[in-house]
């Protein structure tokens, strides 16, 4: 910034033209001052995002439901995943289950000492009822979230918690009753952070950790028995591993196609095309408007996966009138109890969709 | 001594019992690596024992590279079309792509592992990278509830404290302000805490790509998040936690303690690799917080909370505990401690014949810097300490390579790291032996892979 005309001026002016410079400098900015940069967040949207809710239930918005209503809704948006009694395990782990009366009155979920118990359920994990608002608040249901309103929240987070027994039928949990509700959880004491891998000094044993190897370097006391590894027949669990290789390389893939012993340098062939532009079109229109929420390209996720549809209908003649109706009205029955809802995309992506399943949904 | 890393001595010959489960038993040993035990597949190694098991038949295949009766390759004698024709123009992809031939390099899910691909893992090929950088669209993926590209005009940062005091001024950043910020450019590892998780019971998939493939490693650019909260005046004294928040569906939530952003480690990044963040990587924001398990570094960043207590959000109290045999979960535990792997060669692939290989792997740590990584190959008897390519970097993937030469023997590879602090990775039985079987984050333990006489190579479990 210090103009050459300063520089110009007479020799006895230097000195004062040098304290010029140095004060024109001062236009570096200071490394924590950033003029200009960010401003302050309105109370209005502070309030719009700061949903948290804490295990002291600072946070937690006022308002009631009750199991009853919880049930409705539960019904309504949460079955269809989660199983009516929080028990299913298609979608995604239990909810509900493995939890005892005894449990309530300890505080530990007895089951989660005995290595024989099948998985671990939602409530025999979670040690905090607020965990459990605060994320059914934040992220439930699954394809619409932070659509419940705050009294569906406690009402689904009150029948949840009466499905494993924690309250009663009648209850109507409340920011008023939420603590004696956390009073009864079943793992409530089952957390520790007595372990080295918090990195703060608040919680935790201050980082030291729990293994102590040591590096030995030559005859060491080692029993090197093989005990577990995949049985031949399910060497191709994963698919053909000679194509999860590069073509070239020190090591080429497996053919796990074929038994163990037979695998001999893959012919290089020419790679596969990809999907054709049809069925991209059709996927991402499938992908915008959520279908892939509920339904897998092959497989059964909720409903039906998107082939398994078009293998159904093949040469069905009126398969894209019957589909773009089935996909704009919703239906219920044909692949099982739980009903596909109407759906509210534009006529002609739902009649692309149902064409390209009509074709056979060809890769 | 013996020393197998720079002679031809015969390596021990290590039975591997084979074809002794049932075709029924394959869904068992899924089911049950899920479940975290073990009892099946040792019941059957012990009952293959008694049998008189058998090992792997067969030799390696036959030499790679011979001269053709005739003197001479064809593929050198009769010149290609593209020696002799005219190639492609520039600018023929605007943002150019991996070569056609390169297919078979994709990041990939576990098949079963999940029931919906909007929650769900992808996992990197470690086996076919080179270095410490992972190509950005071969980062692994995890989503919680599907992946956005959200457009970065609209997409807002904001601050503010658990309740008023905290921070002076609740503070409100578009990306364009945030990217005028001094920033800063680093290279970290990040690893799902579950990584190598459905192997805490036995082996449970075939590939490095499967066991270790939920781990990247990029150069990260963004601002200390240090810097933001002194913009906003942050009373640190009592604010020691601090709650990350996403944009997305999930709008996934951590809490990560002071101490890291006091270091200046904790960076709101936009960059990765020279280019933006992939959207399935969090575009436009993401947190990165070095050493610490992926679930921390919250992508498609919305809001940091300062607040004086931790949050115990659903994947601190619900996923990303670690269960310990006297059935307490190990709560907000996120350091990933130091690891390594060898990924060439490894399951899966086949050493097509004897003689020389390079053993090359992967280590990082946590807390720190990889000091050294030993390799063996007789299963952890003796070992060779490996050469580590520079530079070596803080909380940051480290190669290492090993000269081998293959006798065409049963070998048991493995690598064992140690970090700066002194850390040395465990064995499966030392690992075990504290936090039993049934965790599913923080495995760290050695990796063996079997090289059998056929050439191909194989994951197991030593006991």
């Amino acid at each position: 910034m210090s103009s050459s005309r300063d520089r110009l001026m007479p020799l006895k002016r230097l000195a004062l033209a040098t304290v010029a410079v140095l004060a024109a400098g001062s236009v570096w900015a200071q490394s924590t001052a950033f003029p200009g940069i960010g401003r302050a967040a309105t109370p209005k949207e502070v309030q719009a995002w700061d949903i948290d809710v804490r295990p002291d239930f600072k946070g937690l918005p006022k308002g009631s439901g009750s199991v009853q209503r919880g049930q409705d809704v539960w019904e309504a948006k949460c079955a269809s995943c989660h199983g009516v009694f929080g028990e299913s395990n298609e979608v995604f782990s239990p909810l509900v289950g493995g939890t005892t009366a005894a449990d309530i009155k300890t505080g530990r979920v007895a089951r989660l000492t005995d290595p024989g118990f099948p998985g671990r359920t939602t409530l025999m994990k979670v040690a905090t009822v607020s965990t459990l608002w605060d994320y059914i608040n934040r992220a439930m249901p699954w394809n619409a979230p932070k659509s419940l309103s705050t009294d569906d929240v406690y009402a689904v987070t009150a029948f949840l918690l009466n499905l494993g027994g924690v309250v009663p039928d009648n209850f109507v949990m409340s920011d008023a009753n939420i603590a004696e509700v956390q009073a009864r959880m079943p793992n409530r004491n089952g957390m520790t952070t007595n372990h080295g891998l918090w990195s703060g000094k608040t919680m935790g044993n201050g980082g030291r950790p729990d293994v102590r190897a040591t590096a030995c370097m030559s005859n060491c006391a080692v029993e090197p028995t093989v005990a577990s590894f995949l049985p031949d027949f399910a060497r191709n669990a994963h698919g053909n591993l000679a194509e999860q290789q590069r073509l070239v390389g020190p090591q080429l893939g497996a053919d796990t196609t074929r038994p163990p012993g037979s695998a001999a340098r893959p012919a290089a062939a020419a790679p596969s095309a990809g999907p054709s532009a049809a069925t991209q079109a059709a996927l991402a229109l499938a992908r915008g408007n959520n279908c892939l929420a509920c339904h897998g390209v092959d497989n059964k996720v909720v409903g039906p996966g998107l082939r398994e549809v078009a293998r159904k209908y093949a040469g069905r003649a009126d398969a894209v009138t019957y589909l773009t109706e089935k996909i704009l009205k919703g239906g219920q029955g044909v692949w099982g109890a739980i009903p596909m809802p109407a759906q509210t995309l534009a006529d002609a992506d739902a009649k692309a969709i149902a064409q390209w399943l009509a074709d056979g949904a060809k890769p | 001594m013996p020393d197998p890393f720079d002679t031809q001595r015969p390596g021990r010959l290590i039975k591997a019992p084979e074809n002794f489960i049932g075709p029924e038993g394959v869904k068992t040993v899924f089911r049950e690596a899920k479940e975290g035990r073990r009892d099946f597949i040792r019941n059957a190694f012990a009952a293959a024992v008694a049998a008189g098991g058998t090992a792997a038949a067969g030799g390696a295949a036959a030499q790679a590279n011979p001269v053709p009766a005739d003197g001479g390759d064809p593929n050198i004698l009769n010149l290609p079309a593209h020696t002799t024709g005219l190639g492609q123009g520039v600018v023929t992809d605007g943002y150019g792509l991996p070569s056609k031939y390169e297919k078979n390099v994709q990041r990939r899910q576990s098949p079963g592992l999940t029931q919906t691909t909007q929650a769900s893992v992808s996992f990197a090929p470690l086996q076919s990278l080179f270095g410490i950088v992972t190509p950005s669209g071969l980062h692994f993926e995890r989503h919680h509830q599907g992946w956005w590209d959200i457009d970065p005009s609209k997409h807002r940062l904001m601050l503010n404290g658990s309740d008023e005091r905290l921070m002076k001024k609740p503070m409100v950043f578009t990306m364009d302000e945030l990217m005028r910020l001094p920033q800063v450019s680093r290279f970290h590892f990040i690893e799902c805490g579950a990584n190598s998780g459905m192997e805490w019971g036995n082996v449970a998939v075939p590939t490095c790509q499967y066991s270790h493939g939920m781990i990247s490693c990029s150069e990260f650019t963004g601002v200390p998040l240090k810097v933001l909260l002194d913009m906003a005046g942050t009373d640190t004294k009592r604010a020691r936690y601090v709650l990350a928040e996403g944009a997305d569906g999930s709008s996934m939530t951590r809490t990560i303690p002071m101490e890291l952003i006091e270091s200046g480690e904790v960076i709101v990044a936009y960059g990765q690799n020279g280019e933006m963040l992939r959207p399935e990587n969090g575009y436009p924001l993401r947190l990165v917080v070095p050493g610490i398990q992926g679930v921390s570094w919250v992508k498609y960043l919305r809001r940091i909370e300062v607040g004086d207590k931790p949050y115990a959000t659903k994947d601190e109290a619900i996923h990303y505990i670690d269960l310990m045999p006297d059935g307490l979960h190990r709560q907000y535990s996120g350091i990933q401690e130091c690891k390594s792997v060898i990924t060439t060669p490894s399951g899966g692939q086949v050493l097509l014949d004897k003689g020389y290989y390079t053993v090359s792997g992967l280590a990082w740590s946590g807390r720190g810097k990889v000091r050294r990584v030993d390799v063996s190959a007789d299963g952890g008897r003796n070992w060779r300490t490996a050469t580590l390519q520079g530079p070596v970097m803080d909380k940051c993937l480290t190669r290492f390579t090993l000269p081998w030469v293959w006798d065409g023997k049963p070998a048991l590879l493995q690598s064992r790291a140690t970090d700066d602090t002194g850390y040395v990775q465990p064995t499966y039985r030392q690992l075990r032996a504290v936090r039993g079987t049934r965790s599913i984050y923080h495995n760290n333990a050695i990796q063996t892979w079997l090289v059998q006489e056929s050439g191909e190579v194989k994951n197991v479990q030593l006991s």
